[in-house]
């Protein structure tokens, strides 16, 4: 059970320029999806549509699922069935092991961070080559990504710069398309030499066996294309029914995350090059993995997290996120979706206070292009914490604190009696905001409201008491009286 | 139609900000209505439910149930406890067919101040005078839980003397977020700082809002930063003459 990591936190939300990237960069993503959006008027029933097909795909997962193994058989893939992390690093591992595989390209996909697929692979000294230019950018500094989406986006062209001329050795370039010119041409040479290429996949269209690629740089193209072996790895969430379906989510993919009509390539891999063919892998594998997906969709009221699409577009729009950055979260995936997903998948006593960390502002739900009810999950993830931490003996002050909350509330007279109370121990003068409270008046939520705002005093008389007086006087002596305040 | 409403002043409303509430009350006599206050209701019980305690939250939404029992417009200075009532009493008494059904039954008479000004007593004008410079943060909750946006704004359009300058980020949260605001206080502060920023630019005097705790947050960050700036509810604007 990890606690708020406050150090960590506050080391983010102290560092002027990080919080200047983060705003700014998040800021220039929320125009772009806006000015993408508005234009289109069919936005909302688009959002709406994909919901649909997105319960409907898991809803009969199981279906799917094995409706798109066989379409991959029929068009020569492998099919391989991850259960875990550990079952999906082992497969690859013994792969390269009998392929004799010494260079891997990748493009991006969260869902080998997840699984920790280069780290595990650089035990075996194989050369991983991240190949999409953020995600490059962080293997060579080590890190891991920031945002879904927008892997580099706390770093800034200087940073870039920095990080460039200690790892690579090239003189230090501070334009960025200069920089992008030293990125491809090392990863140029990677392309061409690797034996297996490693791609993610967007959506697996159970109908026809195709694995679809959404990408703006053209490297998941050239991973998926120019290695001898190939395997997209994917979690089993990401199956839709049909083709057609296809044309709903491209709509809405683009638009939420980078503002986009459409990304500068989409791709359908489907399978290993065919008699005839000049290009494409000799050996295709579409790797599925559960790794805790299947614990999820045994929740009815939480299985829609598994609707994600992956766009980014509520990390963007959340202010949270858009203060501590991607880094405080404790999994790959942050922002709200992470925040609903991390608890799902590691148990909720994992890191218990990574629901409590929203002001449930709604902002991710007002723009997911699926529709996932954060908020709610939000909510439903904090319930199901304080139950399992009251089955451990835990978060018994806080526990206390709501008894008691709810043992007033519904005693009208003791609540008067309480209330009533506060103005007279109240420190300081009338109408006048507190920055200070003497020491016994120091606890936990107090300590915590002064620590950034100046805390208003309990009036004279609170709204009830104010009542009773109006009540006695006439409407023309309140109504003189009320003018005469102002 | 009944001319008589209900108000629910909200606990915090009670407690810190009784001159909104005394405000609601003015607005909604000076436009006709009889206005009444049932004493025994204290709060909607939202601060347990979002912070996970759904047991107690029900408990204190049962006694809410029942003090406004007999009441056929309940009005409410606030989005959020507005929606904690309209919304998720709903989901508290999803077990309990009887009370779900008295839940329903409230959605259609709980309303939120503005809206009930626009929708039900259908005014744009309340003969308010308000001789400032004004902008106004939309909650989160009036503004995506209960789809309140051009309602404030076309009331304060009409309030004399009031001039009304919009902000670059009025959709984004001030970050009061309840406990979060004390459990996250650094998180929270650093949100209102955004906000602010954002506030700062239209140079107005005041910002205006249909939540209390919103303007609490806004207004103690705002004088901790030693700023002028003050910070009002939307009722107190529209019972200005």
């Amino acid at each position: 059970m990890n606690p708020i990591p406050v150090e960590s936190l506050h080391k983010t939300l102290s560092d002027q320029s990080l919080q200047t990237a983060i705003y700014d960069s998040t800021a220039r993503l929320m125009l772009k999806r806006r000015n993408a959006v508005t234009p289109v008027p069919e936005f909302q029933e688009l959002r709406s549509q994909a919901n649909r097909i997105k319960q409907h795909a898991i809803e009969n997962l199981d279906y799917y699922l094995e409706q798109l193994e066989q379409n991959v058989m029929r068009r020569g893939g492998k099919v391989v069935w991850a259960r875990d992390a550990a079952e999906a690093v082992g497969f690859v591992r013994t792969l390269c092991k009998d392929k004799g595989v010494r260079r891997i390209v990748k493009s991006k996909s969260m869902t080998t961070e997840e699984i920790e697929l280069n780290h595990e692979l650089e035990k075996d000294r194989i050369d991983v080559v991240e190949t999409d230019l953020g995600e490059y950018i962080l293997q060579l500094a080590n890190e891991k990504p920031y945002h879904i989406v927008a892997p580099a986006l706390h770093k800034t062209r200087f940073d870039v710069a920095d990080i460039f001329t200690k790892e690579l050795g090239v003189e230090r370039e501070e334009v960025i398309e200069k920089q992008t010119m030293i990125a491809r041409r090392v990863l140029r040479e990677k392309f061409l030499t690797a034996e297996m290429g490693i791609t993610g996949a967007n959506y697996l269209i159970a109908d026809s066996g195709a694995v679809v690629l959404v990408e703006n740089e053209g490297n998941a193209r050239l991973s998926s294309s120019a290695p001898r072996i190939q395997i997209a790895v994917a979690g089993i969430e990401k199956v839709i029914p049909r083709a057609q379906d296809l044309v709903t989510f491209l709509k809405v993919l683009g638009r939420s995350a980078t503002g986009q009509p459409l990304t500068v390539y989409t791709s359908f891999l489907s399978g290993p090059r065919r008699p005839g063919e000049i290009d494409g892998p000799e050996e295709f594998y579409l790797l599925l993995l559960d790794n805790g997906r299947t614990k999820v969709l045994a929740d009815k009221n939480k299985r829609q997290s598994l609707y994600c699409i992956r766009c980014g577009a509520c990390l963007n729009h959340c202010p949270v996120y858009r203060k501590i950055g991607g880094h405080n979260y404790p999994w790959v995936y942050s922002g709200p979706i992470g925040a609903i997903l991390s608890p799902q998948f590691h148990g909720v006593t994992q890191n218990p206070w990574l629901p409590f960390a929203s002001s449930l502002c709604g902002a991710c739900g007002e723009v997911c292009p699926v529709k996932i009810e954060i908020p709610k999950i939000l909510l439903e993830l904090r319930s199901d914490i304080t139950k399992a931490q009251s089955t451990a003996g835990g978060g018994g002050l806080e526990r206390f604190a709501f008894r008691l909350f709810a043992f007033v509330m519904r005693r009208p007279g003791l609540y008067r009696f309480l209330t009533g109370l506060a103005p007279r121990m109240f420190p300081g003068k009338q109408g006048e905001w507190l920055r200070d409270v003497p020491s016994w008046m120091k606890w936990g939520p107090v300590t915590g409201w002064l620590s950034q705002r100046d805390l208003p005093p309990p009036p004279e008389q609170n709204f009830r008491e104010m009542w009773r007086v109006r009540q006695r006087q006439s409407r023309p002596e309140r109504q003189r009286q009320s003018s005469e305040v102002r | 139609m009944p001319r008589r409403v209900s108000l629910f002043v909200t606990c915090i409303g009670d407690q810190l900000f009784p001159h909104a509430g005394i405000a609601v009350a003015e607005v909604l006599e000076g436009l006709g209505y009889q206005v009444d206050f049932p004493e025994a209701q204290t709060c909607c019980g939202q601060p347990a439910f979002n912070s996970g305690f759904r047991d107690e939250a029900r408990a204190v939404a049962d006694h809410f149930l029942k003090v406004f029992e007999k009441a056929d417009y309940i009005v409410v200075p606030s989005g959020s406890c507005g929606s904690m009532i309209g919304h998720h009493y709903a989901e508290l008494f999803e077990d309990d067919p009887a009370k779900l059904k008295a839940c329903h039954e409230l959605e259609h008479r709980v309303w939120e101040f503005s809206k009930f000004l626009l929708e039900v007593a259908q005014v744009e004008d309340v003969g308010a005078r308000f001789p400032h410079k004004v902008t106004y943060h939309d909650s989160c909750h009036a503004l995506r839980e209960l789809g309140v946006k051009s309602g404030p704004r076309r009331l304060l359009s009409q309030v004399r003397d009031l001039e009304f300058v919009e902000m670059d980020a009025a959709e984004e949260c001030c970050g009061f977020g309840g406990t979060f605001s004390v459990k996250f206080a650094e998180i929270s502060g650093g949100m209102a700082g955004a906000k602010i920023a954002s506030l700062q630019k239209t140079g107005a005097e005041y910002v205006i809002s249909i939540d209390s705790s919103c303007l609490m947050q806004l207004q103690g960050r705002i004088l901790r930063l030693g700023m002028p700036m003050k910070t009002l509810h939307l009722a107190e604007v529209l019972a200005s003459r």
